[in-house]
This record gives structure tokens, sequence and C-alpha cells, in this order.
């Protein structure tokens, strides 16, 4: 078959030379680099702004008058919110690729892990540790993944939004991760109570201070003070602090190698995510014209939630002498987070 | 005696799906030390939690997306390896310049309507659905954005392609795509996120464009993208269990009837309108293939609209005590059927060829003899248009837009649905907020007027969206040159002076129409005329615009 409608026989490239019959890169905007990286080419503008290339504007509006996206969804400002570009690059396949890798490595782990018997190894106070705590844990995680899903709605450009959006999938993943994981050793443990979790969650005050941090950032409209919320405060000081300060450092002592592994995948997506929280907090702080006010602002929220996550990490201190073996004490777990939390704070510009 | 294998020797007992189901929706509770913010309210009340149809977990989701995604790139590249380009129809992937600049923006804000509809009803059985429609959403977005930089990369003619997301906010045909998208995430958290988006787009009208219209492509020698649309329209299914699910638990509330049923007229009419309008044009219009044992547009409409959606879908609803607008329905139908929309619409899109950015063939004999087969009197009216268009297609020629000799009569454009008011006799005039606006029929003015407003039938609804911005494209090149306006737009090819539109698929300089070509015709806002004339010259021009206009004899 030779195409018919075409003057050349030929629909393909190179067939006719003629004006920009070799414009083959999208010529609409700035790529951060010399080329447009892939990400960029499937990413920038798809959502419109009024002030690039959207010349009727929104046309539908909220009933008091704000179009879909304003500036206005959060009170940071800056002077170009078309700057930023995710250091991950994540577009959809990227995406797909890496939870599915996850996820294949998550449940090979638990499988082998089980044939092996290796959770009837798990020191006894171990196994309670994990039944009660780790299974409060996966409610703030999935309560994370819910604030940004709620915060990948209000960003200014598409990049800001889908870094929000694959950091909601990443959460909402690991919080099912985790259920599932308890569910499944569960079944091979005599007297294991899966209610146990939430149960905890709700009601033991170990776990209020950190429900009430959760729920603070779930109950903020500010999409942006989510998003710094999240990564800048609450995971340095209570995510890593319990994830890599307490089930990753105690797992091996206790006899037990599947938690580690499950929640490892949780450390690596949280680099991600914090590398793309850190790159878009930066360059409002160093805007130009909204440099200053940005970090005046920025320090309000980094105290606002920092306030509640102090008291959620002490709250948890108890949990550390739970099991038999105690490879790590709390304060030092604390004291690697406190650093941690000062060295993203000194990243952007900010401080404790 | 079975059969001993590797899964049989391995195999050890996991959780059941609905365990594990179960087990992910109870990770949700009730805050109590602070209440989720409603930054998105709704005037319905949702007090029943909806009830999980696809019983998935993510642990089993991003493995089969995965695999989707990887059928997908794999038969992209085996499309370049066969040379897929070298025997595509040029006429078809012209309009996917058009197509694709559109979709990945209603496809995006799909995603992040999620945020909407997700704190709507009680509990969490709904949230991995949710999840994974935002997710998918995101792959729709970005693997269209691909499958465009693609066409770009290998098509005969990448201009339009290269300026696809500056030229989606500006041209005068996006417009009704971006009424679309923007329709699932400004106003009424359930109308927009719910009705709008999966009760009536995702359900009643992805099958004619992610299915019927991949067909078309494929005839036209375009396997790309059937191959990545197929495989986006196999997420659907997920996000019509969502709209499903979260609308019977609206349904339990009586209160919520009448806001159902304004939803459902509201959705049903403007989806009718811009899909119709766009993937009837693409279909209808963009191919070549002229089997007259295909089904026309109106024959996938029947199937997938009426048959499956109204029969199956809509009408079930009134068991439930729910209004069903069968009228409208049948409005519709007439519209495509007997009232040409879908042609008329095509022949708009060829008028206003010199703000566009692709191009856009003349019809020929062969096409002729196909619409009349499929659409009996169709030559009678339109067959001069296109002999005009073909005429018309040299660059020299006075452009089609402006050419008296024609007789096309340039339409006004619907406040409402943004798509021009073809069917002329249909078009109504109402006010709102003391301005006259023009409405392709009375259900587009019922619905800006009535369906959009801060109260419905008496009953307040605060959180209904407004129409607002320069919905009338015209209006913003009100008495400027053609040429100049097309400068403005940045709808010229880097040389500076020919334009990114042509009126035909000849790939040759000396063919290609310039800006010293279109310049001397002034644009004009149907709607500031009209609004500028006295009572009584607007009630000729109103009466003169419902008989329509003839297209002179072209010889």
């Amino acid at each position: 078959m030779v195409a018919t409608s075409s003057s050349v026989g030929s629909g393909a490239a190179g067939a006719a030379i003629f004006a920009d019959s070799e414009s083959r890169k999208y010529r609409y905007f700035e790529p951060r680099a010399k080329r447009a990286t892939h990400y960029e080419d499937v990413t920038v503008d798809v959502q419109p702004d009024p002030e690039r290339y959207l010349i009727q504007d929104w046309i539908i509006s909220f009933p008091d008058g704000r179009g879909a996206y304003e500036k206005n969804f959060t009170k940071a400002q800056s002077s170009n919110w078309h700057a930023f570009r995710a250091p991950d690059q994540e577009w959809e396949r990227t995406h797909y690729q890496r939870q599915s890798r996850i996820e294949v490595m998550v449940q090979a782990v638990i499988a082998n892990g089980r044939k092996s018997g290796a959770q009837m190894a798990f020191d006894a106070a171990w196994g309670k540790t994990l039944q009660k705590h780790l299974g409060a844990w996966k409610h703030a995680e999935f309560g994370l993944g819910c604030a940004l899903m709620q915060a990948q709605r209000g960003g200014y450009t598409q990049m800001i939004n889908n870094a929000t959006l694959t950091n909601s999938s990443y959460k909402l993943r690991l919080s099912q991760d985790i259920t599932l994981y308890l569910a499944e050793i569960g079944m091979d443990i005599a007297g294991w109570d899966d209610e146990a979790g939430k149960t905890g969650w709700l009601e033991d005050p170990m776990w209020q201070g950190t429900r009430e941090a959760v729920e603070t950032i779930m109950g903020t409209e500010d999409y942006l003070e989510q998003y710094f919320a999240i990564n800048l405060v609450f995971e340095p000081l209570v995510g890593e602090l319990f994830r890599s300060g307490f089930l990753m450092q105690f797992g091996a002592a206790n006899n037990d190698f599947m938690t580690p592994s499950v929640i490892a995948a949780a450390e690596g997506d949280y680099e991600r995510n914090l590398a793309n929280a850190i790159d878009l907090i930066w360059l409002l702080t160093h805007d130009e014209k909204f440099g200053a006010q940005n970090r005046t602002l920025f320090q309000s929220w980094a105290q606002k939630h920092s306030a509640l996550a102090d008291k959620a990490a002490r709250q948890l201190q108890p949990i550390w002498s739970k099991p038999h073996s105690k490879p790590v004490s709390f304060e030092e777990a604390r004291a690697v987070s406190e650093e941690r939390f000062a060295k993203i704070l000194g990243e952007v510009s900010l401080s404790r | 005696m079975s059969t001993l294998t590797l899964n049989k020797i391995t195999a050890q007992k996991g959780i059941s799906v609905a365990d594990a189901t179960r087990k992910c929706a109870d990770l949700g509770w009730n805050p109590s030390y602070v209440r989720e913010a409603m930054t998105y309210p709704s005037d319905y009340k949702i007090t029943k939690a909806p009830r999980d149809p696809m019983k998935q977990v993510l642990r089993s989701y991003f493995s089969m997306q995965e695999e989707k995604d990887n059928r997908v790139y794999g038969a992209l590249d085996a499309a370049l390896r066969g040379d897929m380009f070298r025997n595509v129809e040029p006429r078809w992937v012209e309009w996917m310049k058009l197509f694709l600049a559109i979709i990945p923006f209603p496809e995006i804000s799909a995603a992040r309507s999620m945020a909407m509809v997700s704190r709507l009803a009680p509990g969490e059985d709904l949230r991995t659905g949710f999840t994974m429609q935002m997710v998918d959403e995101f792959r729709h977005s970005t693997i269209q954005m691909n499958l465009k930089k693609w066409y770009m990369e290998n098509y005969i003619d990448p201009a339009g392609f290269d300026i696809t997301e500056e030229a989606f906010g500006k041209c005068y045909a996006t417009t009704i795509g971006r009424q679309f998208g923007e329709g699932f995430i400004t106003g009424d958290a359930m109308t927009s996120a719910c009705m709008y988006l999966t009760v009536v787009a995702e359900t009643a009208f992805t099958n004619t464009l992610f299915v019927a219209m991949p067909s078309e492509a494929a005839r036209n020698g375009d396997y790309a993208l059937p191959t990545v649309f197929l495989s986006v329209q196999s997420d659907e299914s997920r996000h019509i269990g969502n709209g499903h699910s979260l609308m019977m638990a609206a349904l339990k509330e009586p209160e919520n009837h009448l806001l159902i049923e304004r939803d459902m007229k509201y959705a049903f009419w403007q989806n009718h309108a811009i899909v119709d309008a766009a993937i009837g044009t693409f279909i209808e219009y963009g191919t070549t293939d002229r089997d007259k044992n295909k089904e026309s547009y109106a024959e996938m409409w029947h199937r997938w609209v009426y048959e499956d959606y109204y029969r199956t879908y809509m009408l079930p609803m009134e068991k439930y005590g729910i209004k069903i607008h069968h009228d409208d329905v049948t409005l519709a139908w007439e519209r495509i059927t007997k009232k040409n929309y879908v042609h008329k619409i095509g022949q708009f899109f060829a008028v206003g060829w010199p703000v566009n950015f692709w191009r856009i063939e003349a019809q020929t004999e062969k096409d002729f003899e196909w619409f009349e087969h499929k659409y009996p009197g169709w030559y009678a009216e339109f067959g001069d248009f296109w002999k005009w268009y073909a005429k018309l297609s040299k660059p020299g020629q006075k452009v089609i837009t402006f050419n008296e000799e024609v007789g096309y009569v340039y339409p006004h454009r619907c406040w409402s649905s943004l798509v021009p008011c073809v069917i002329r006799e249909d078009m109504v005039v109402g006010e709102l907020n003391g301005q006259l606006h023009t409405f392709a029929h009375e259900i587009d003015r019922w619905t800006a007027v009535e369906a959009f407003a801060d109260e419905f039938q008496g009953r307040p609804t605060p959180a209904m969206g407004r129409f607002s911005g320069k919905r009338e494209w015209e209006t913003l090149y009100d008495g400027v040159d053609l040429a100049d306006a097309i400068v403005d737009l940045n709808f010229v090819r880097s040389d500076g002076k020919t334009l990114i539109p042509q009126p035909h698929l000849r790939f040759d300089d000396k063919d290609m129409w310039t800006l010293d070509h279109v310049r001397g015709h002034t644009l004009g806002s149907p709607l500031n005329a009209l609004r500028g004339m006295d009572e009584a010259t607007r009630k000729a021009h109103l009466a003169d615009y419902a008989k329509g206009f003839t297209i002179n004899p072209c010889n």
C-alpha cells in the first residue's frame, strides 16, 4: 500500500523537504539543559497557564471566581513557577517500571521468607512489636499518601503536580505493602492479631503524636505546605526515624531479614521525593523577588510541623525498648534524625 | 493424576483478593485531631460509604500496567522497523495534531480530579480505585505526549506537533477541548469529577474516543494510535467502576436526586456536543478509507452511546427514582443523523483552516460517494462546499474564510459548549449577567444560565462552578488582520512566513500558503457584532441566521 493522500507517496520523515520539515523538537518551552529530556517533553506545559499560552484564560471558575489553577492555591510565591523540573525525571513509564520492580521484590522477599520459615524465627517480642507498631505505622503512610493525593491537584504547573502525584503513589503503595506483608506473615504466626496495628494507631498514646502530625498535614489546604511538611519535616523527624532508625536497624538483630527489605524500598522512594522537594523549595527560597518572604513562610511551616513531629518522635521512644535485642538506642536514632533534618533545612537555606 | 508444575510445588497459602482489598480499605480512619480539609466542596451530601467494585490492590496493579506499557512501547518500536510512516495516510495524521494537542490535558485533569472525589464520601473502600485512576490518568497524559513526540519525530510534516501545547492554549478549535478538560476539575467536586468525568465522559464517550477512533487510525496505516489508545481504554473500566460506585452512594440520599438529574442532563449534552464534534470529524473527515461496509460515526454512536450507555446504564437509573432525559438522547441522535452535526463541524474546521495548526485536505469524489451512501442527502448540502475548498486550496486564491463567492456564513459560538452554533435553526440567544449570549441549543442555554448558577430550581447550589474567561475565541481577534492574528498565535513556520496550517497535503514550498497570502482580511467577533446591533437589526439578523446559508455552485 502506498500512501494515497500524500503528494509525495509517503508519510515518512524526509520524504520531502519544505519549510519546517525538519522541525522535530518541541519548541514552546526552554529545556533546563541544552536538550530537552524525555521527561520534559512529556510533561512541560501540559497544564496550561494564562500567563503563557492560555489566551482565553480559564473558562470555568469556582464560585469564588478562582480558575482551575491559581497561584494563590499556596501562600508561597514565585517569579517563575515553570522553572521547576523534578530531579527524578519521572513520567509514566519510569514510574510503573520502578513501582513494579519494588512490588516484585517485596513479594519475592515475603514469599521466600515465608517458605524458609523466617517469620517463625522472629524473636517473640519483635513479632509483637511488628504486629502493633509497624501495624500502626502503615496508617501514617496511608494518611500521607492521601494528603499528597489531595496536594497533586493544587500546584501551578504540571511538573509540581506530577512530582506530588508520584509521591502519593509511592506512599500509598508502601501502606499497602506493609498491610499485606503483615497479613501474610500473620497467617503463619500463632495468635497474630492483624487489628492490633489500627487499634494502636487510634488509641495507643505512643502513636497519638504521630497521628496528630499526620492529621494536621491532611487537614492543611495549602498544597505546598502539605508537600513541604511531609518531605522536609515529617519524613526526617518521624518517617526515617521509625523506618531507618528502628525497623531497619532492629530487624536483623531480632532474626528478621524480611521487614528491613520491605521497608528499604520506602527509603529509596524517599530519597527521590526528597530530591524533588528540595529542588522545588530551593528555587522558591532563592527566588530573586520572593525568596525572602518565602523563607519566612517556610520557616513558619517548619516550626509548626516540626513541633508536631518532635512531639510525635518523643512519644515513639518507648518502642525502642520493646524488642529484646536493641542495637541502637532511641537517642542515637534521634540524633541521626536531627542531623538529617538540620541538613535538609540547610539545603534550602532554612534552619531549625 | 495431575501434572506437577513448579507453581504447584512452590505454592503457599496467601491472602485472598477479597481479604487484601478489605484490609487495604481499612487503612483509613476518621481524623479526630484535625478535620480533613474540604478544599473542593460539593452540594451533594453522601453519607453511605461507596463500595469498591474492582477488588484490586496496588501490588498487582503496577506490574499489570508495566506489562501493558511494554507492549505499547514494543509496538511503537516495531512500527518504526516496519516503516509505518511510509504507508501512513497524512490526511489522518494531520488531524492527530489537533486531537493529541487536546487530549493530554483532559487526561491529567482526570488525575487531578481524584483529589476532589476522594474526600466526598465516608470510608476508604474506593481509595485504591481512586489511586489507580490517578496514576492511570498520569499514564494516559504522558503516554499520549510520548506518542505525539513520536509522530513529530517520524512523520513527514512535524509542524504543528512541534508547538502542540502552545497551540492547545491558543487555537480556536482546541477551546472545546479546554471546556471538556476544565469541566473535570472546576466547580462542584461531584458534578465535575464524578458526574461529568466518570459517569458520562468515561462511561458513555470513551468508546467512541478510544475504540472507534483507533479503528479508523488502523484503516489509515496508523497502528501506533490503536496500540496506545486501546491500552488507555483498558484502564477505563476501573474509572467507570469508581464513578458508578460513587454515584450509587449519592443516589441513596433523596436530596441528591435533583442534582444528579441536573448533572446527567448537563454532562450528557455537553459531552455529546464536544466529543461528537471532535471525534466525529476525525473519523469521518480524517480518513481515506471509504469502505461502504464499515460503520459510519453515526452507526458507531448508536452502538456505543445509544445501545451501550443509554439503554444499559442511564435507563436503569430510573428504578432509583432518577428522571432520565430521554428526549436529550433522541435530540443528540437526530442532530447527528438528521441535522448533519458532524458534517457541519467538519465544514467549520475547514473554513477556519488559517487559524488552525494542522493541514486539512479537501474531500474528493471518492469521499463524496461514501458520504452520500452513509448520509443520504449529504452531497446536496456539502458537495459544492468541498469543491470550493479544493479550488481555493492553492495559494493566491482568496481564503475560503472570507470568500463571498462560496456562500458560507461564519457561525456564532455557543457560550456553553464553545462549539459553534452550526445547526443554525437551533441557536438561541439568552441573557447571562445582563449580557447577551448565543447558545447552540436551548439545552446549552439551560446549562449556562440555569445549571451553572448558585441556585437550581429553588435549591441553593453554592459549590457549582461558573462559566468564565474570554469564552468566545473570536473576541480575542475582533478587528485584527488575519495575518497579524496568525503571527500572534505563532502558527507560522520558522522561516517567519509560511503558515503551519495548509488547506492541502502538498509537501512543497511552492504550494504552501504564507502570511502574504492571507493578509488583508479582518477577523470579527459574531458575538460583539450581535451585541452592537439595535434590536430590530438583531431580530432580523437572528431570523436570517436561523434560515442558514446556501453554498453557491462551484464550477
